[in-house]
C-alpha cells in the first residue's frame, strides 16, 4: 500500500494528478437532486468514446475512394471479423449521439442551464452541436450510397445559393463540379481527423467551464449560495465521485440496453438510422425521386423547403435554416426571467416551450416526407405540408424572438432556498 | 417529476409514433423464415440457376454459403462456375456495354438488393409480371412499371395478363381504386402455389445474402441483453448502497 502512496506522491510532485482528481471528481460538488434529464451529459461523453473507438476500427478497413467506398463498407459487413458489429455500432451511435444531445439541450431549456453564470458552457455546447452536425454530414457521404451522394449534393448546393461567390464556393468545397472522388476524399479527412480534433477540444472546454461555475439542477438555484460554514462545502452538494459515477453507471447500462436492442434487432430502425436507398451505390446520373436527410437534420430541412424562393434564389431558405440553428446561441441573453427552472416559471414560458417542442417535432416529421404527401391546401396551389412547415417555422422562431417579452412579465413562483429533491 | 416535465418527456417520445406512417404501393408479405436452412438452400439454387447469369453479387463470396450448411465440396460441385475459385466473389461475365445494348442498362448487382428493396417488394415484384406487347421485351410489371428485365421465370410461372386489358377495361372494377388484377392465361411448369414457394425461397436467400451476419446477430443480441440485465442489477444495488447516506 505504501508503495502506491509513494508512487502517487512521485507523480504528484511532477503532475497535478491528485489535485485534478479532487477538483473534477472526488471533490467536485454536484447538486444532490439531479433527475432523469441529467444522465444525458455523461451519455453524450459515452457515445463520443464509442464513436471514436468504433471509427478507428472502421478506418482500418474502409477505402475513401469513389470506386471502392461502397464495396469496402460491404467488405466490412461481410468479410471483416465482427466488422458488421463495428459498423452497426458506428451507424447507430451517430443517431444516438443526436438523440442524447437533443435531450441534453432540452434539459437546459427546462431548467435554465444556459442562464448566467453558465453562458459560456452553453456557447461551447452549441459549438459542439455545430461540430456534431458537420461530423455527421461528412461521415454520411462515406458509405457512398445514393442517399450519401445526393444528400451531400443538396447540402453543398446550398452554398451555391450565396450571392455572387456561391458557385465558386460550392466548387471549392467539392473540389469538383459535382460530388466526386475528390469530395469523398476530403470529407473523409474532415470526418476522421479535422472535426473530431475540434470536437474533443470543445468538449474539454465545455467541462472545464462547467466545473468552474458548478452544475445547475432541476430547481435552478445556486447550491454555492448555501455552504457549510466549517467546511465550505455546499449544503446541497455531493461529491461527483462516487455518488454520480455510480448513478451514471446505472444510466449507462440502461442506455447500452437500448443501444444493444437497436444494433442487434433493428439496426436500420425502419430506414431512419440506415436509409434503404443508401444500399444502392451512388450514381451521379440517377437522381432519386425523394431525397431526405437522416432524421436528425429534418427539422432544418423542413425550414429550408418552407421558405419560398426570393428573386429566383433559394438563399433566403438557406439563411432561415442557418438561423434556425444559430439562434440557440442567443438564448442566455434573450431570457429575462427571474427564475431558471420550469418548476417556478410562469405559464407564458411553459406555453412557449411547449409550442417550441411541438414545432421542432412537427418540422422533423415534415422534413422526412415529400412536400406533396398531404396534398394541396383546399382551393389553392399551395401544398398543405409546405403551409404547415411555414406555420411551424414561424412558431419555432417566435419562441426565441418573443422571449425577452414573455419572460419579462411572466407570473413566476418564488424559488426555494434549498433544493427540493 | 412535475407535470410539465412529464408532458415534455412524453412529447419527446411522440416522434417515434408519428414516424411510423407513409407508403403508397402495398406489396404482399413475403412468407419467409431466415432460420429455414432448407428454404435458404433451395433459394440459393434458384438464385444460381436463374439470376447469377446476368446479375452479379460481387460483395458475396461463394465460400460464405457454408453458412447455409453446405460443404465446400457441395458449393464447388453444385453452385459455382467451373473456372471460379471458392474464395472469389460472385461476378458475371456479361460486359456492361453488352448489357446496355440488350436491356437498356446493366442489371443491378444483387448483393444488397433485399436491403434497398425489402423482402416484400421483391416477393411481389417477381410474381406480378404480365404480358404487355407495347414493351420491347413483351413484359411489364405491377410492382415495377416499365421494368427493363423480361420475365425470366415465365416458363415456371406461365403467362399472366392484366384483367382489365382482357375484359376490355369495364365492369369488373370496384370503383376507381380497385387494384389491377392479374390472371394466369397460360400455365407454367409450376402450379401457382409451387411458384409462390419458389419465389419465397429465392427472396429468403436474397435477404440472407443482403446481410449474412443477420442469422447470428439476433442470438448475440439476446446474450448481450442478458449480460447487461445482470450488470444492471449490480449497478443498481451499488448505486442504492452509496446513496443511502444522501438525504
Amino acid at each position: 500500500m505504501s508503495k502506491i502512496v509513494a508512487l502517487t506522491q512521485w507523480i504528484d510532485d511532477r503532475f497535478p494528478l491528485t489535485s485534478n482528481w479532487k477538483a473534477h471528481l472526488s471533490e467536485y460538488y454536484a447538486p444532490k437532486n439531479f433527475n432523469f434529464w441529467y444522465y444525458f451529459g455523461a451519455l453524450a461523453m459515452l457515445v463520443l468514446v464509442i464513436q471514436i473507438l468504433s471509427g478507428i476500427f472502421l478506418t482500418m478497413h474502409y477505402k475513401p475512394d469513389a470506386a471502392h467506398a461502397f464495396g469496402s463498407v460491404e467488405y466490412i459487413m461481410r468479410d471483416v471479423s465482427w466488422g458488421w458489429l463495428v459498423r452497426y455500432i458506428h451507424s447507430t451511435g451517430a443517431s444516438m449521439f443526436f438523440i442524447v444531445v437533443y435531450l441534453h439541450m432540452m434539459r437546459a431549456l427546462l431548467y435554465g442551464s444556459f442562464r448566467k453564470p453558465r453562458e459560456l458552457i452553453w456557447i461551447f455546447g452549441m459549438l459542439i452541436y455545430l461540430c456534431l452536425m458537420a461530423e455527421a454530414f461528412f461521415g454520411y457521404l462515406l458509405p457512398w450510397g445514393q442517399m450519401s451522394y445526393w444528400g451531400a449534393q443538396v447540402i453543398v448546393n446550398l452554398f451555391s445559393a450565396v450571392p455572387f461567390v456561391g458557385e465558386d464556393l460550392s466548387i471549392w468545397i467539392r473540389g469538383d463540379y459535382v460530388v466526386s472522388d475528390a469530395t469523398l476524399n476530403r470529407f473523409f479527412a474532415f470526418h476522421v481527423i479535422a472535426v473530431p480534433l475540434v470536437l474533443l477540444g470543445l468538449v474539454a472546454a465545455h467541462i472545464i467551464a462547467l466545473h468552474e461555475v458548478g452544475s445547475n439542477n432541476p430547481d435552478g438555484i445556486e447550491i454555492k449560495k448555501k455552504k457549510d460554514p466549517k467546511t465550505g462545502i455546499p449544503l446541497d452538494g455531493i461529491p461527483f465521485h462516487p455518488y454520480y459515477t455510480v448513478k451514471d453507471l446505472v444510466g449507462v447500462v440502461v442506455f447500452l440496453m437500448v443501444f444493444t436492442i437497436i444494433i442487434f434487432f433493428m439496426p436500420d430502425v425502419g430506414g431512419y438510422f440506415l436509409e434503404y436507398n443508401n444500399f444502392i451505390p451512388a450514381d451521379p446520373l440517377k437522381t432519386p425521386p425523394h431525397i431526405a436527410p437522416v432524421w436528425y437534420f429534418t427539422p432544418y430541412y423542413a425550414m429550408l423547403r418552407a421558405v419560398p424562393a426570393l428573386l429566383g434564389s433559394q438563399f433566403a431558405g438557406v439563411v432561415v435554416m442557418g438561423a434556425g440553428v444559430m439562434v440557440f446561441f442567443l438564448l442566455p441573453w434573450l431570457d429575462r426571467g427571474k427564475v431558471k427552472s420550469i418548476r417556478y416559471r410562469g405559464p407564458k414560458y411553459k406555453f412557449a416551450l411547449g409550442v417550441f417542442v411541438v414545432s421542432f417535432v412537427v418540422l422533423g416529421w415534415l422534413g422526412v416526407q415529400p412536400t406533396d404527401f398531404l396534398g394541396k391546401f383546399p382551393g389553392s396551389q399551395l401544398e398543405l405540408a409546405t403551409l404547415l412547415a411555414r406555420v411551424f417555422t414561424v412558431l419555432y422562431f417566435a419562441f426565441f424572438v418573443l422571449m425577452p417579452w414573455y419572460t419579462a412579465n411572466d407570473k413566476e413562483k418564488p424559488e426555494p432556498d434549498r433544493v427540493t429533491g | 417529476m412535475r407535470i410539465v416535465e412529464r408532458l415534455v418527456t412524453l412529447a419527446l417520445l411522440a416522434p417515434a409514433a408519428v414516424l411510423a406512417a407513409g407508403g403508397h404501393f402495398v406489396p404482399d408479405t413475403a412468407p419467409i423464415d431466415n432460420h429455414d436452412v432448407a428454404s435458404l438452400q433451395r433459394g440459393a439454387r434458384n438464385f444460381f440457376s436463374y439470376c447469377l447469369n446476368c446479375h452479379s453479387a460481387q460483395y458475396m463470396r461463394y465460400i460464405r454459403l457454408m453458412d447455409l450448411g453446405l460443404t465446400e465440396q457441395q458449393i464447388k460441385d453444385n453452385l459455382m462456375p467451373a473456372d471460379a475459385k471458392v474464395g472469389e466473389p460472385m461476378t458475371v461475365a456479361m460486359r456492361s456495354k453488352d448489357a446496355k445494348e440488350w436491356f437498356g442498362g446493366q442489371p443491378p448487382d444483387l448483393s444488397v438488393i433485399a436491403r434497398s428493396r425489402g423482402a416484400d417488394w421483391l416477393y411481389t415484384y417477381l410474381r406480378t409480371y404480365y404480358r404487355d406487347e407495347s414493351r420491347p421485351t413483351g413484359w411489364n410489371n405491377l410492382a415495377y412499371p416499365n421494368v427493363g428485365m423480361p420475365h425470366v421465370l415465365w416458363q415456371l410461372q406461365g403467362q399472366q395478363e392484366l384483367e382489365a386489358a382482357k375484359e376490355g377495361g369495364a365492369g369488373e372494377h370496384h370503383g376507381a381504386h380497385a387494384e389491377p388484377k392479374l390472371i394466369l392465361t397460360q400455365a407454367g411448369t409450376l402450379t401457382p402455389k409451387q411458384y409462390d414457394a419458389f419465389v419465397a425461397d429465392l427472396v429468403n436467400y436474397l435477404v440472407y445474402m443482403g446481410e449474412p451476419a443477420r442469422t447470428n446477430r439476433v442470438q448475440i443480441g439476446i446474450l448481450t441483453l442478458i449480460f447487461l440485465g445482470v450488470l444492471f442489477v449490480f449497478a443498481y444495488l451499488l448505486k442504492k448502497e452509496y446513496w443511502k447516506d444522501v438525504h
